[in-house]
């Protein structure tokens, strides 16, 4: 494996695990906070139970996500030093206040761990808000640093040389705001059904039905109205790299060509080398309406792009699909549940809408990460778009392929020992909290 | 406002040591006690570290963000020539953040604590090691920018007497650090003893290879010496520090463990001191005798200026919040 390969495949694998992580870091706080106002409101044993068991899920994403963040913010220089010594003074300022965020959900994060009949019980409960707050602007932070990378901004850059830097420009840059909603909308879908999803097939095996009952209807919420808002935020996402990255939108869509009015391909079997797809269903003038709002607009081609600063086509393309693919099948799923909570249905009764639940809890995961592919592999082959390429970036020292596999073994058993504990904490919800009485106290 | 960032930077450097250094002690206690006594270990140094050890490793972020942001040339030069300990810092890091929670976490007690314990007294031991390697290396001279070779630009820049010196110091310090604060985390007077002799033999420790620095020091040529004991600052600091020394076991006899681990930290704090403070504000000493500076590298002016402004109002939001955790949870349960 060649070192910039191997550079390139650590930097993904490190950001795709983090990314999970702490995506269920910022999010499940939220849904603590609901079941803990209703624990302190209505006084049912069941909400405080919730609360606890999900908090100890919340403690070992949060562990891991930490970790493999401080590992990522050393990776940044290990891998792209040179990336680093331009872009840092420019493109650090949402890190820095990200580490104040972080920085005060950890602290957040020990009062309501350990706070439990130990703190004033609204200030407990706000502590939690806190986490869950905090966590949230972090994560709006970091995508705020990586849409400088896609539409960089705060600098002149002069023969070479960067100059005239202004980091709050940079972190305002046209990117942000799209990147940022479309992120967090993402955030709350993808955790929102993975935990609907557990809870519904506890439903589904008869255990601890009022528990699990309860878990499922605060997740589902929050996943519903995520991922009926997702298509709007798409499309605002759409339009702006429309506009930005042309390339980027090219290969989301494999248009080798341009057209004017452009179809909307979906699906489909894409040739790099005869720049052909196959097999794709075409929605004449939809691309066109999608990327410029308007039916008849022109959209550039590759044909316009120079051959050497093409992003690869096939992966984004892919990628671009089956986030889509995925993102409407949770939309529909959405509906329908809103429509049985509208009507007053029971749940319990709908097991083909649980069994809808359990089929999702991979999905939304499954279309974030491929959104990041297409942010990214569609960037390339730049690191800042227009200004530094990845290859140029690259540390000078050889080897990394042996730092690629030690780092896919180690968060390959990191996965794999997270998922073991949450099947085991799952596993003992009936013992932990079946009887209040017999409960442990704390933790 | 350079000012500002620097100090925010060397605070955050110092608070990494004390406080996470501390953590990783407990780990390190854990790591040379008996066998019988482990599992009491364990669970003093989980109502010690459990509700700040998260915080405690902010400091290491806060760290490594202000040197990318405002000395990015640092943060790159540190990146490539000592890439090979940072990733086992890193690796430490990941392995023991996780161990440490998961086996808390682990809601089935069983054979996997045994793994989750080995890997987290393992790791506590490694990364304050590869810490102070690192930190070692930087001010070494070992760094080479000119080198053409593998092993003259990779390896020999930290695999070096002085900083595997400075980083088996490293962790003996952390390991004082620990015992003398877990002295005051328990009731029990056999586990009292226990920590008493535990920082005793951390600071033997501590003592043999921090002569074993200055050997090395001596050998590399290295003007550890000079630093400091011909600079006033420093030598009023080693001074200090050894002052210290004295009082320190004076009232670890008479067991007064609040003012102990004021003392530590003070004696901690006062050799970092002295190591430090003749060749700041240089950062990373080079092979061919020449050193990056903090202020020559800088960050452009208005980078500088935000980055301070977010740091201080930062610390107007963390510092009386991370006061009341430690309050909270530290003060003595009646």
């Amino acid at each position: 494996m060649d070192d910039f390969l191997a550079a390139r495949s650590q930097m993904a694998l490190s950001l795709g695990f983090h990314i999970i992580f702490s995506c269920i870091g910022m999010v499940m706080p939220f849904f603590m906070a609901v079941s803990h106002y209703k624990w302190l409101k209505t006084n049912d044993e069941v909400y405080k139970n919730l609360t606890k068991a999900w908090s100890k899920g919340v403690a070992i994403f949060f562990a891991t996500g930490a970790v493999s963040g401080t590992m990522l913010s050393f990776e940044l220089g290990l891998l792209w030093p040179k990336f680093m010594e331009h872009a840092g003074p420019i493109f650090g300022m949402p890190f820095s206040l990200e580490g104040t965020a972080f920085f005060i959900e950890a602290i957040a994060l020990g009062f309501f761990l350990y706070g439990w009949d130990k703190l004033n019980k609204w200030f407990h409960w706000f502590t939690g808000m806190v986490v869950g707050v905090s966590g949230l602007a972090s994560g709006i932070l970091v995508v705020a640093a990586n849409s400088w990378m896609n539409s960089p901004a705060g600098f002149d850059f002069v023969n070479g040389q960067y100059l005239h830097v202004d980091p709050i420009q940079a972190m305002f840059n046209k990117a942000w705001f799209s990147q940022a909603l479309h992120m967090c909308l993402a955030a709350f879908t993808a955790t929102g059904f993975a935990v609907a999803g557990v809870h519904a097939l506890m439903i589904l095996r008869n255990q601890n039905k009022h528990f699990h009952l309860q878990a499922f209807k605060i997740a589902a919420v929050f996943a519903c109205i995520g991922a009926l808002l997702q298509p709007l935020s798409g499309d605002i996402s759409a339009k702006d790299v429309a506009k930005r990255q042309p390339a980027k939108l090219a290969a989301m869509e494999a248009l080798y060509k341009t057209e004017k009015p452009a179809p909307l391909l979906i699906g489909g079997i894409v040739n790099e080398k005869d720049q052909t797809v196959k097999g794709a269903i075409k929605i004449p003038g939809a691309l066109s309406f999608l990327a410029h709002g308007d039916f008849k607009a022109e959209v550039k081609g590759l044909d316009q792009i120079p051959k050497d600063q093409q992003p690869p086509v096939a992966v984004t393309h892919y990628a671009f699909q089956i986030m889509v693919g995925i993102g409407t099948l949770l939309a529909l799923i959405s509906l329908v549940y809103f429509i049985h909570l509208i009507r007053k249905k029971a749940l319990l009764e709908k097991r083909w809408l649980l069994k809808l639940f359990v089929l999702a809890i991979p999905l939304g995961y499954v279309a974030l990460e491929a959104g990041w592919i297409v942010t990214e592999v569609g960037r390339q082959p730049w690191i800042i778009y227009g200004i530094m390429r990845t290859k140029d970036a690259v540390t000078p020292m050889p080897g990394i392929a042996y730092s690629f596999y030690i780092f896919s073994a180690i968060y390959f058993s990191l996965s794999v020992i997270v998922t073991f504990l949450l099947y085991r904490q799952i596993k003992m919800v009936p013992v932990l909290y079946n009887n209040p009485i017999s409960e442990t106290p704390n933790h | 406002m350079e000012y500002v960032v620097i100090t925010f930077l060397c605070l955050g450097i110092l608070l990494y040591f004390l406080l996470g250094g501390a953590d990783f002690g407990a780990g390190i206690i854990e790591l040379f006690t008996s066998t019988k006594n482990r599992s009491r270990t364990r669970k003093t140094m989980y109502q010690a570290i459990g509700p700040v050890w998260e915080a405690n490793h902010m400091w290491l972020i806060i760290a490594i963000v202000i040197l990318f942001v405002g000395f990015p040339h640092i943060y790159t030069t540190m990146s490539v020539y000592l890439h090979i300990p940072l990733l086992i810092m890193l690796i430490g890091i990941i392995a023991r953040g996780t161990a440490f929670v998961f086996r808390h976490y682990d809601a089935i007690k069983d054979d996997m604590q045994w793994l989750y314990n080995r890997i987290f007294r393992y790791s506590s031991f490694i990364t304050p090691l590869f810490l102070g390697i690192i930190a070692g290396s930087v001010i070494s001279g070992h760094i080479d920018t000119e080198a053409n070779d593998f092993l003259s630009a990779y390896i020999w820049s930290w695999l070096n007497w002085f900083s595997v010196s400075v980083g088996l110091f490293t962790v003996a310090l952390c390991g004082f650090l620990a015992a003398i604060y877990l002295i005051g985390e328990t009731e029990d007077v056999h586990d009292q003893r226990r920590f008493i002799q535990k920082a005793e033999y951390m600071n033997i420790a501590a003592v043999i290879f921090g002569a074993m620095v200055f050997i090395a020091a001596q050998l590399d040529k290295i003007p550890l010496m000079d630093w400091v004991f011909k600079n006033p600052v420093g030598l009023t600091a080693i001074i200090l520090a050894s002052l210290s020394l004295v009082l320190l076991w004076y009232l670890l006899i008479k067991g007064k463990t609040q003012i102990l681990r004021v003392l530590a930290g003070f004696q901690v704090t006062m050799i970092l001191v002295a190591i430090s403070y003749a060749h700041f504000p240089n950062f990373i000493r080079l092979k061919n005798g020449d050193a990056i500076s903090l202020f020559e590298t800088i960050g452009p002016q208005k980078t500088i200026y935000s980055l301070g402004l977010a740091l201080l109002l930062g610390s107007i939001l963390i510092l009386p919040f991370l006061g009341y955790l430690f309050y909270k949870f530290k003060k003595k349960e009646e």
